[in-house]
């Protein structure tokens, strides 16, 4: 068993921001162990795919091609991806931590006996995976100690997919053995929840609210102060799950990824899946009455306090310092 | 339809919480602890289809003693029986263990659905649920927020990336993991909390059900986060620390 396979996941016919930061990973973890690192693509025709991939520094990257993986199943995939471990065994597989991933790696790995390490967010000497625990409150180091493949997913924006080295790698060829009735589930074509009106993403200031705020009437309060800065406001996924605002303001892995020049989060913990669809912003702003609250540990500059008192005090220095 | 949900007791979303002597997990001395947020609305879903199709809610958690609190909340709610797999060293079981000591006190009940949350508010790996259809050979869904019991299986809405969703269908006995959010969560009544106390709840051990740790990935130690940015905390009154940001903003960041 040997070297790193990075795993990758095609999604609008192109390998995503996250696919080429698990690449990285997968680069930085060959390197500290000494490994070769390779890559793999499913689907029904990754050709293209495959050719973008082939241009990193991997030894080879491999089409896992089956007419029966044009659409993501689990059932589908973890035959495939199983089939294919058990020929090339590697010692590690790499992916990037997605809701498809989550879906079906588990699977795959408890086949082997072994556990998928989700959501890493640094890899260090050892190896040590490095992961959140407690919404981030905490982190945990751990260890593979299995005699399998050690599985391993990577959080969105850990690893920095520009620092994917360039490099010449050959394509090769894998076709697994699936049969239509082995895959159980039907899954129907993706729809959006809602007809998108408001683009988070290009919005230039941000306020962002989170269940610090209590009770929907309280809203007003961050209303004003989104309207005194010009701002958009957004919100993190309870206030959405409680229809207070729109599932379109909400901002995290759910909802929209946004990156202004301010970010202002007010009552917002900062729970992981917030965190990953904001913490590119310029200049990240956090009031929150806890102190350990994990938003500060991203913030450029907090304010630890009761925000129904710091709101109101904001907005009239922000109106003091226009006038 | 004998529904099978699986639910975890964490420690409470604001709990302090506080580093252990031995640096391998927190100091639970101080603790409140709770119903883990998805797992509440797997229970949820489970109930409502109970409530549209008749059948069994039975829950399953695996934990120390005081887990047992969780169980009678979900009994309070409407669940009509427990299994609690009573074990103080969950910590030396990885994500597989936990899950082969569910799945073997699952199968001999032979559910139609088994429901789990999408993951733990805690230890956050977010795959107990898909080893556990792995395990006992069901299909699965994951990440799902409405569930509508068809004739032969279930049509699920399940939650993607950036906004988007999908309708699946499964075949049934089927395994789901339910994202929070898809439903308003129910109060215990008075009347449920008083009923909940008469409810059945089966212990079992880890030893009864096969189970040794032998983990295959093992948390070694836990820390204090390392930050990503240095924050500047603004001290003072309200009012002193909006001025001093307004300042920092637009002098220091450069962004008003």
């Amino acid at each position: 068993m040997s070297g790193v396979c990075v795993v990758l996941e095609q999604k609008e016919g192109a390998i995503g921001r996250i696919g080429w930061e698990a690449l990285a990973a997968g680069q930085w973890l060959a390197t500290k162990l000494g490994l070769p690192v390779s890559a793999a693509v499913l689907g029904a025709d990754v050709g293209a795919i495959a050719a973008s991939v082939a241009s990193k520094a991997v030894s080879k990257v491999t089409r896992i091609e089956h007419p029966l993986l044009a659409q993501y199943t689990p059932d589908g995939y973890s035959l495939a991806l199983e089939q294919f471990i058990r020929q090339d065994s590697p010692g590690y597989l790499v992916f990037p931590h997605t809701y498809q991933v989550r879906d079906f790696v588990p699977a795959i790995a408890a086949r082997f006996g072994e556990v998928l390490i989700s959501d890493v967010v640094a890899i260090a000497d050892g190896p040590v995976f490095t992961r959140q625990l407690l919404q981030g409150r905490l982190q945990g180091n751990y260890l593979h100690k299995g005699s399998g493949p050690c599985f391993v997913s990577v959080q969105a924006g850990a690893f920095r997919a520009d620092t994917v080295q360039a490099g010449a790698g050959e394509v090769a060829g894998f076709a697994p053995a699936i049969e239509a009735p082995q895959i159980r589930t039907r899954p129907e074509p993706p729809f959006r929840g809602s007809e998108q009106t408001v683009d988070l993403g290009s919005a230039q200031f941000i306020v962002s609210v989170g269940r610090g705020i209590k009770e929907a009437e309280n809203l007003s309060i961050v209303q004003e102060l989104a309207k005194t800065l010009g701002a958009e406001l957004a919100a993190s996924r309870p206030i959405c799950d409680n229809g207070w605002l729109p599932m379109e303001r909400q901002v995290g892995s759910s909802g929209q990824t946004v990156a202004p020049r301010l970010y202002l989060a007010v009552g917002i913990s900062g729970a992981i899946q917030h965190l990953v669809g904001m913490k590119g912003s310029q200049c990240i702003v956090a009031i929150n009455k806890d102190s350990e609250a994990p938003i500060f540990e991203v913030a450029d500059y907090g304010i630890v306090g009761d925000l129904f008192e710091v709101v109101p005090a904001l907005i009239e220095a922000m109106k003091a310092a226009k006038a | 339809m004998k529904i099978i949900v699986a639910i975890k007791q964490v420690p409470e979303r604001d709990a302090q919480v506080r580093i252990d002597a031995a640096g391998k997990w927190i100091d639970e001395a101080d603790i409140q602890f709770a119903m883990n947020e998805s797992d509440a609305f797997a229970l949820e879903e489970g109930l409502r289809l109970k409530e549209q199709h008749g059948g069994e809610v039975i829950v399953i958690t695996a934990g120390p003693e005081r887990a047992g609190q969780t169980i009678r909340e979900a009994l309070a709610k409407g669940a009509d029986r427990g299994i609690h797999i009573e074990s103080n060293d969950l910590g030396s079981f990885d994500a597989l263990g936990v899950a082969r000591l569910l799945a073997a006190a699952i199968q001999p009940e032979g559910p139609d659905l088994v429901l789990t949350g999408l993951q733990s508010d805690d230890l956050g790996l977010g795959q107990t649920g898909v080893i556990l259809a792995e395990l006992l050979g069901l299909p699965h869904a994951s990440l799902i927020l409405h569930v509508e019991a068809t004739e032969s299986g279930f049509k699920v809405k399940r939650e993607l990336e950036e906004g988007w969703f999908q309708n699946i269908e499964l075949p049934r006995p089927a395994l789901l993991t339910i994202q929070s959010g898809g439903n308003k969560l129910r109060y215990a009544t008075l009347m449920g909390i008083k009923k909940a106390k008469t409810k059945e709840v089966r212990k079992a051990t880890a030893a009864e059900l096969g189970g040794d740790a032998a983990p295959v990935v093992v948390l070694e130690g836990i820390a204090l986060p390392q930050k990503q940015r240095s924050t500047q905390i603004l001290p003072g009154s309200a009012k002193d620390a909006a001025a001093a940001l307004v300042e920092k903003l637009k002098f220091e960041a450069r962004v008003l």
